[in-house]
């Protein structure tokens, strides 16, 4: 692609207008994880007096530790339950949104408002209708024969997390597909009508192939949305509990360093999911953004 | 194979807008109709009641003497070529062309026979491999009508499907559909908004105004005998010049030819029927200031004011004019070129 070029009279004058950006990037992002790299080969004692350099001390015992590969299992569960059942709950309501002509809009706005909850709001209400005390949902499913109760049952905060985090990503998810389905002329699902394909066969051979920009795109963002951005939604439902059986990693940073106090191992944590986050980028850039054409 | 009989069909879009009104119309076996009228007209709308893209509101479409109005498109057993090709992007062209037999759970050896004939006849052999996106405006036009060729349908449906391409390219194309049709004599429908296109394609022309058949006949037919003032507009290029009857008798020195039936209270000339010398017979005699010439190669339009009302008459002349703009000149309209119409109905007066 061709990129105008804009020539500055003044040579200072570019790295002025990109400085507010970069003081930005600087303070809030690269500081911050140069700290969390330096912190993780490192062990400080738990008053803040002492800190003594220790190598990878810290990785070798995270990754002996049960917990953190428990942890790293809980995560694998979590995201890939909650990018499945989002993006597929979205494709759904999108196919099912595309084929309406003027009512498509108004449930286009209210489908899209879920993404404008906070994460812990989103936590919280969750945490309301699951209440085994006072929800309203373990009333109905008390009912149907299930005692519902995430505080002890592992698969039951699971379950209400995937929900929750699910649940808000809908809508987000839901958008880029309606614009992804608006994007296939419908001259082409006619041209496959007349070809003799049903409309079940036209999704799948037409439409789905020529989505998948789309998918691919959404299916990196949703799997760095359920790894890094729940943690609002965890702590405010089940805090990581019981025993630890919705301790995903981002939540494990947060309550082994701030909860635990152990920095040195919190940071190597975090180095490990910044490697994480790295990695799943590199590979949009690579391959989603070039490859995925057709 | 088949014949198409149209009969009493409406079309009526929600919020009462009516696109057609009460249409008959039968297209036999084998034969190349084209639709063509202004944007608007209803003929997009018809063909694709005839694909089994729009529901038909009233009357009947049969294909092959079977009414087809609650079939699925793909249960009529037609094909259709879309104005922007509808390609499948992420498949090859031989894909594209295998995709409706497939569907249709044709055997193997059969397909790969028809793609190869259908890939000959077009052309595109060397491209089989290729996506869309690789082909060129044309070669794409020869996948998409590939496609519509292996499916041996009943009809052929094109709707406008070269004015995606430039002049020349639309020129060849042209020529290509109508040996294709020919060879292959298929029943084809073909709708277009160029009335050159629509006078060298058909075999039939079908012209259609605000939802309505104005005249249905043969090319020349409709050229020579416009049965309303809405197609002695609309076929011909430079189009008819129309004149008030009753304007012409107030021109000093202008008598009108006897023979001009009763009420014709506007006439139409074509440009090529006028003439610079005195004819032998009866003719109105008009003069009037060269406004604008326009010389097209071997022949040159001119456009003339005429003297005493302003109203511009366009005349074809053979090879270059022998006289210049602003120049005075005088033309004949002779009496055998006149079209005699009547103003309020628009229809023609025999």
């Amino acid at each position: 692609m061709q990129t105008k070029r804009t020539i500055f009279p003044n040579k200072g004058l570019p790295y002025l207008l990109l400085a507010p950006q970069l003081v930005i990037t600087f303070v809030f992002f690269l500081w911050p994880a140069g700290q969390a790299v330096k912190s993780s080969f490192e062990r400080e004692d738990p008053f803040g007096f002492r800190t003594t350099f220790v190598w990878f001390e810290n990785y070798q015992r995270l990754f002996r530790e049960p917990s953190y590969i428990n942890s790293l299992w809980t995560s694998l569960v979590f995201s890939v339950a909650v990018t499945a059942i989002s993006m597929g709950v979205s494709l759904l309501l999108a196919v099912a949104v595309n084929r309406l002509l003027r009512s498509g809009r108004i449930y286009t706005t209210l489908l899209v408002w879920p993404y404008a909850v906070a994460p812990v709001v989103a936590g919280i209400l969750w945490w309301f209708m699951f209440n085994p005390t006072i929800g309203i949902l373990p009333y109905v499913l008390d009912a149907l024969g299930i005692n519902w109760n995430h505080r002890v049952n592992a698969n039951h905060a699971m379950i209400l997390i995937v929900l929750a985090a699910s649940w808000k990503q809908i809508s987000y998810n839901f958008l880029f597909f309606v614009a992804g389905l608006q994007s296939v002329p419908q001259s082409l699902t006619e041209a496959a009508a007349i070809d003799g394909a049903g409309p079940f066969k036209r999704f799948w051979t037409i439409v789905f192939p020529l989505l998948s920009p789309t998918t691919f795109f959404l299916l990196i963002v949703n799997i760095n949305y359920a790894m890094f951005d729940t943690f609002g939604i965890i702590d405010a439902s089940t805090s990581g509990g019981p025993a630890g059986a919705t301790n995903t990693l981002v939540y494990k940073v947060y309550a082994d360093g701030f909860l635990g106090l152990n920095i040195g191992s919190s940071s190597a944590q975090s180095v490990v999911l910044m490697a994480i986050v790295i990695a799943l980028t590199a590979i949009q850039f690579r391959y989603v953004e070039r490859r995925v054409q057709y | 194979m088949a014949n198409i009989d149209i009969s009493g069909v409406k079309k009526v879009y929600p919020g009462n807008v009516t696109a057609i009104h009460d249409l008959d119309l039968s297209i036999d076996d084998g034969e190349l109709v084209v639709l063509v009228g202004p944007s608007g007209c209803g003929k997009s709308t018809l063909l694709r009641m005839i694909a089994g893209l729009e529901t038909i509101t009233e009357g009947t479409v049969a294909i092959g003497g079977d009414v087809v109005n609650r079939k699925e498109p793909a249960e009529r057993d037609i094909a259709m070529v879309f104005q922007n090709y509808a390609l499948y992007p992420h498949m090859s062209v031989r894909g594209n062309l295998e995709y409706g037999l497939k569907n249709r759970g044709t055997p193997r050896p059969e397909i790969d026979k028809r793609v190869t004939e259908a890939a000959r006849i077009l052309e595109i052999e060397p491209f089989l491999e290729r996506k869309p996106r690789q082909l060129s405006g044309g070669q794409r036009q020869r996948v998409a009508m590939g496609r519509a060729i292996v499916r041996h349908p009943k009809a052929f449906l094109f709707d406008e499907p070269l004015s995606n391409l430039d002049a020349k390219l639309r020129g060849q194309m042209r020529i290509e559909i109508k040996r294709i049709q020919r060879s292959l004599k298929t029943t084809s429908v073909y709708v277009t908004h160029d009335q050159l296109e629509a006078m060298t394609l058909a075999d039939r022309l079908v012209v259609m105004n605000a939802g309505r058949i104005e005249q249905v006949g043969k090319p020349v037919e409709l050229y020579e005998k416009p049965a309303s003032l809405f197609v002695a507009g609309f076929i011909g290029s430079p189009p008819m010049n129309i004149f008030e009857t009753a304007t012409l008798r107030e021109l000093p020195g202008v008598s009108l030819p006897a023979s001009l039936p009763q009420g014709a209270d506007v006439i139409g000339v074509r440009p090529d029927s006028i003439v610079l010398d005195q004819p032998a017979g009866a003719a109105i005699a008009l003069k009037g200031t060269v406004e604008l010439i326009e010389p097209v190669g071997g022949e040159s339009h001119v456009y003339v004011r005429l003297a005493g009302i302003e109203q511009i008459v366009i005349l074809v002349v053979q090879g270059r004019a022998t006289f210049g703009e602003t120049d005075e000149v005088a033309f004949y309209l002779p009496e055998a070129a006149l079209h005699p119409f009547d103003k309020t109905s628009g229809r023609r007066i025999e």
